[in-house]
């Protein structure tokens, strides 16, 4: 039996901000326990929040990004529930008036087609600390170094349809966040993570199944499995003729299911209300044209630009803008280069340098302009493609810039018709089974007899005019 | 020669300042005044003898090269709801019986950045819950007019402490009439200021948007002299505000003629003792012979204040009475069996009754199906009396009545009903719902014990209030009697 799927997602999402969103304390990740706390992280006697400008400014961004509204007037509220991780005994949320509301996340569904995913609202808030039950005998240790970490909770409507569609959905938030620097996007770190709330029905036309919530999905690939596992289970129970309780459901990774954390009876009573020690974040258009004045081109932009203007393969568009820097990069050096030569070396010698030494693009050896000028001595036929490899890797060496490396090592491409049919002659005549094979109509055949003379002339033939002559000599002799 | 105890702050001053004595001497002397009254007062939970020694030579020292501060070598006391750097701050309370704090409030630091010395620290209602000074685990306070009774609350050690001339001025704080009540009962002069006006950061919270630091003091003038160094924009605060702090010494001279007086109707009628009554109108009359207007106003929505509080202040309490579980500081439970036993016994044993019962009233009225009912029609009852009050400003610049009821009443004689005990402060919650700045002046006595006259102001209208508190006692005496045995 077929199901029709119904997915909400709630991600949680670390801001890059340098303090925490109400006090001065760090953000820095992996510090020793306890050290990254103030007083007003602790929630000791008499301390008071105060609002982290910048994170407004980050979850405005992310609205802006979004398509969203941005509340002119958004309301803190207190999220009260015990436990030791979390000091005051409430979270500082958003609850009634969030900073966010509404907005669209632009996803490929299963059918290929693009597909719009409503956000309900994206909300600013705290983190709370972590509880730390390994190491410990009969105790759990508390670390506070991220209770009070801004985050904003982006809520989407339960429009998402498959397991496959929420991965994508999350992609696309990650890609979005990372690229306007609002999260460093982190998500072995926990700066970046997932609820999804899952149900099932007959049809899309019946009312909603009942739904359970599977808690703290951080990565693309547990989301997936945790969510088919979910969809299957369900689906198991209704075909039984069972029915699904409302609850709270952890993956679990190693084991690859779900299990039941907490049923819908034992969850809190938050009672929620408005923080009284916190003013109304008011947000007037000015400060909104501030933050859209100076965001980037956005990603889905950028994407379509480049398929459009540079004549990209969506693939390739798609892994440029997935993020920034590389965007950036690829853009500097399509300036002056040929455009589809300047991604597929991007992508190709330059990313693989940049992973196999773990460098960032910022820091790489050839810059935009030194792989521009490369490139401008590939099309100019000066090198060919393979000897350009062997440049590049000399640049990304400091051994110089591409004409002096290529000066250096003697690459320059043989462009002399007579010096070529030379070689072409000499191949020919070493050669005589694999001529007569060609001659036979083995067309391949011509791939050795290229690499014969482009031996010969250490790389340096252009290949296509050795192609060229080979051919002319072998249907004419 | 007049005791050194026996003058007003701005006494001491003038005193410190001409050379009449030194801060050493006017500390030691009170110190030993303190302790002395500690046996029947009950006034102080921590004493800091050592350290205001230490500042009072530091200040003689400034007053002897010329450097002195406005309130150099002045000996104050700090209710025990303010934090203060390495000296213990209990709340009142069992569970903060051992906190030691690692920081100053606000209000702290900025008295100390301005030469006040701290002597002690008084005794207070639980967490600020109380009208009597009865709910504090260090004891109940006695009101120095008359032994048995309450000096009122929850700022019963400070009131007391100023009306028994053991300190020359103390903080207290006011959520819903803590300083003026204890100022009525105890005859002295009490502030609370505009909510933000002094920042809270560092005062332990009972209810956020109710709580608000001021003074008590002998006389206005002194409240004057306090305000000023108190008040002001804190960073760590949000919701302190960026208001002109004006010299509200300097505004002291504002004469009464022509200042419109209302006086609200539903505070001289059924409730208040007969007696009482009289002195309010004997003070009334007072302001209207130094050519103040009186005009009768009516704040239609005051009788719905207590009620209105006792929703909005137990909601806030019980969630920022959340932190203290027994994990970080404060009051844990020994052994605990689990979590869960952590927590029922730490908070259990470390919180009193009263405090319970708020934290219990607060969770109901917060919870789901509730909410609306209570939290939700409190708040839109809070701005109908706002809204009282600004339509009565736009004909008068303050509002008066009594402070009170009734005088002090007997130490155990209300604890028995809580409700009964909360009326006491029916004419005080009305400004901390508004947020408006009031005082308790003096105004006469009732079968010996001291009455108390309201005064509610426009927001930021200290000034204007100060002014009219001080020409009242310019012409009055009522502030200058000090009880039997302390004078």
């Amino acid at each position: 039996m077929s199901w029709d799927v119904v997915i909400g997602l709630e991600i949680h999402c670390q801001l890059a901000t340098r303090s925490k969103i109400f006090s001065g304390a760090p953000t820095a990740y992996g510090a020793a326990p306890n050290t990254q706390a103030n007083l007003i992280d602790l929630g000791f006697p008499g301390v008071l929040p105060v609002l982290n400008a910048e994170a407004v400014r980050l979850a405005v961004t992310f609205g802006l990004a979004i398509g969203a509204d941005i509340a002119p007037r958004s309301v803190f509220a207190r999220k009260n529930y015990f436990y030791p991780d979390l000091p005051k005994g409430y979270q500082i949320s958003q609850y009634e008036l969030p900073i966010v509301s509404g907005g669209t996340v632009e996803i490929t569904g299963d059918d290929g087609t693009l597909r719009r995913i409503n956000v309900t609202r994206a909300h600013l808030e705290e983190d709370a600390g972590k509880s730390l039950h390994e190491n410990f005998t009969d105790q759990s240790g508390i670390d506070l170094n991220r209770a009070g970490t801004p985050l904003i909770e982006i809520v989407s409507e339960p429009e998402i349809r498959s397991a496959r569609e929420a991965a994508d959905y999350m992609r696309r938030v990650h890609e979005l966040v990372r690229y306007l620097g609002i999260s460093d996007g982190n998500m072995q770190e926990g700066s970046f993570r997932c609820d999804a709330n899952v149900s099932l029905r007959k049809s899309p036309d019946a009312p909603l199944g009942t739904r359970t919530e599977i808690k703290n999905l951080n990565s693309f690939r547990f989301i997936e499995r945790a969510i088919e596992h979910e969809i299957e289970r369900q689906a198991d129970i209704l075909e039984a003729g069972g029915s699904i309780v409302q609850e709270t459901r952890l993956y679990d990774a190693d084991a690859d299911e779900t299990r039941s954390m907490r049923s819908k009876e034992a969850a809190n009573d938050y009672r929620y209300f408005p923080d009284p020690d916190l003013l109304p974040v008011v947000i007037d258009d000015a400060f909104v044209d501030g933050v859209r004045d100076a965001m980037p081109e956005l990603p889905d932009a950028r994407r379509k630009r480049f398929i459009a203007d540079y004549g990209l393969r969506a693939e390739d568009a798609d892994v440029l803008v997935g993020q920034r820097p590389m965007a950036e990069y690829f853009e500097a050096v399509a300036a002056t280069a040929e455009p589809k030569l300047a991604a597929n070396w991007v992508l190709g010698e330059f990313t693989a340098a940049l992973n196999r030494d773990g460098t960032a693009v910022a820091d790489a050896p050839v810059d935009s302009s030194g792989l521009a000028s490369l490139l401008a001595r590939i099309t100019d036929k000066t090198i060919s493609g393979t000897a350009a490899k062997q440049v590049f890797e000399a640049m990304w060496a400091g051994e110089g810039d591409a004409d002096s490396v290529i000066d250096a090592k003697g690459l320059r491409q043989i462009t002399d018709l007579g010096a070529i049919e030379a070689m072409v002659d000499e191949v020919i005549a070493a050669s005589p089974e694999q001529v007569q094979q060609f001659r036979d109509g083995k067309e391949k055949v011509i791939g050795y007899l290229v690499g014969q003379v482009m031996k010969a002339s250490r790389g340096k033939a252009d290949p296509a005019e050795v192609n060229r002559v080979l051919r002319d000599k072998l249907s004419g002799g | 020669m007049t005791a050194m105890h026996e003058l007003t702050l701005t006494g001491m001053r003038d005193g410190l300042r001409d050379g009449s004595f030194t801060a050493r001497e006017l500390t030691t002397h009170l110190l030993a005044r303190i302790e002395a009254a500690q046996s029947s007062l009950n006034a102080f939970i921590t004493m800091t003898a050592d350290a205001a020694l230490a500042a009072a030579d530091a200040a003689d020292a400034r007053i002897r090269d010329g450097s002195a501060r406005p309130l150099e070598g002045l000996p104050i006391a700090h209710k025990d709801i303010f934090c203060t750097d390495g000296v213990r701050t209990t709340c009142g309370s069992r569970m903060l019986e051992d906190f030691v704090p690692p920081y100053d409030a606000t209000a702290v630091a900025l008295l100390a950045d301005a030469g006040a010395i701290v002597l002690g620290k008084t005794n207070m209602d639980e967490f600020a819950m109380g009208s009597s000074n009865e709910t504090s685990f260090f004891g109940d306070v006695h009101n120095p007019w008359r032994e048995g009774l309450s000096p009122g609350g929850s700022s019963g050690g400070s009131a007391a402490a100023v009306s028994a001339r053991l300190v020359g001025a103390a903080t207290g704080t006011d959520t819903g009439g803590s300083i003026r009540q204890p100022a009525a009962l105890c005859g002295i002069t009490g502030l609370k200021p505009t909510y933000g006006r002094i920042s809270r950061f560092g005062m332990i919270a009972f209810a956020s948007s109710l709580d608000q630091a001021g003074t008590l003091t002998r006389t206005a003038e002194d409240a004057a002299l306090l305000l000023g160094a108190m008040s002001g924009l804190d960073p760590r605060d949000s919701t302190s505000v960026d208001a002109p702090v004006d010299d509200y010494v300097a505004a002291l001279d504002a004469s009464l003629e022509g200042l419109r007086i209302g006086v609200v109707q539903e505070f001289m009628g059924e409730g208040l003792d007969a007696d009482y009554a009289v002195a309010v109108r004997a003070a009334l009359a007072e302001f209207e012979a130094r050519g103040a207007t009186l005009v009768d106003v009516s704040l239609g929505n005051i009788g719905l204040s207590v009620p209105t509080y006792y929703v909005v202040a137990p909601a806030e309490c019980s969630s920022n009475l959340s932190r203290f579980d027994g994990i970080r500081f404060g009051h844990r439970a020994d052994n605990p069996a689990d979590l869960e036993d952590l927590y029922r016994r730490s908070r259990g044993e470390g919180f009193g009754a009263e405090v319970k019962r708020r934290i219990m009233t607060g969770t109901y009225v917060l919870s789901a199906g509730y909410y609306e009912a209570y939290y939700l029609q409190a708040q839109k009852v809070r701005r109908l009396i706002s809204a009282d009050f600004a339509r009565a400003f736009e004909e008068v610049d303050l509002v008066v009545g009594p402070t009170t009821p009734t005088p002090a009443f007997g130490l155990g004689e209300k604890t028995d009903d809580p409700i009964t005990m909360y009326l006491n402060d029916i004419y005080t919650i009305g400004a901390n719902l508004a947020g408006l700045p009031a005082m308790s002046v003096p105004c006469g006595f009732v079968n010996g014990l001291p009455a108390g006259l309201q005064l509610v102001a426009p927001a930021f209208g200290e000034g204007r209030m100060l002014a009219a508190a001080h020409q009242y006692q310019q012409t009055t005496d009522w502030h200058q009697q000090a009880p039997e045995g302390w004078s």
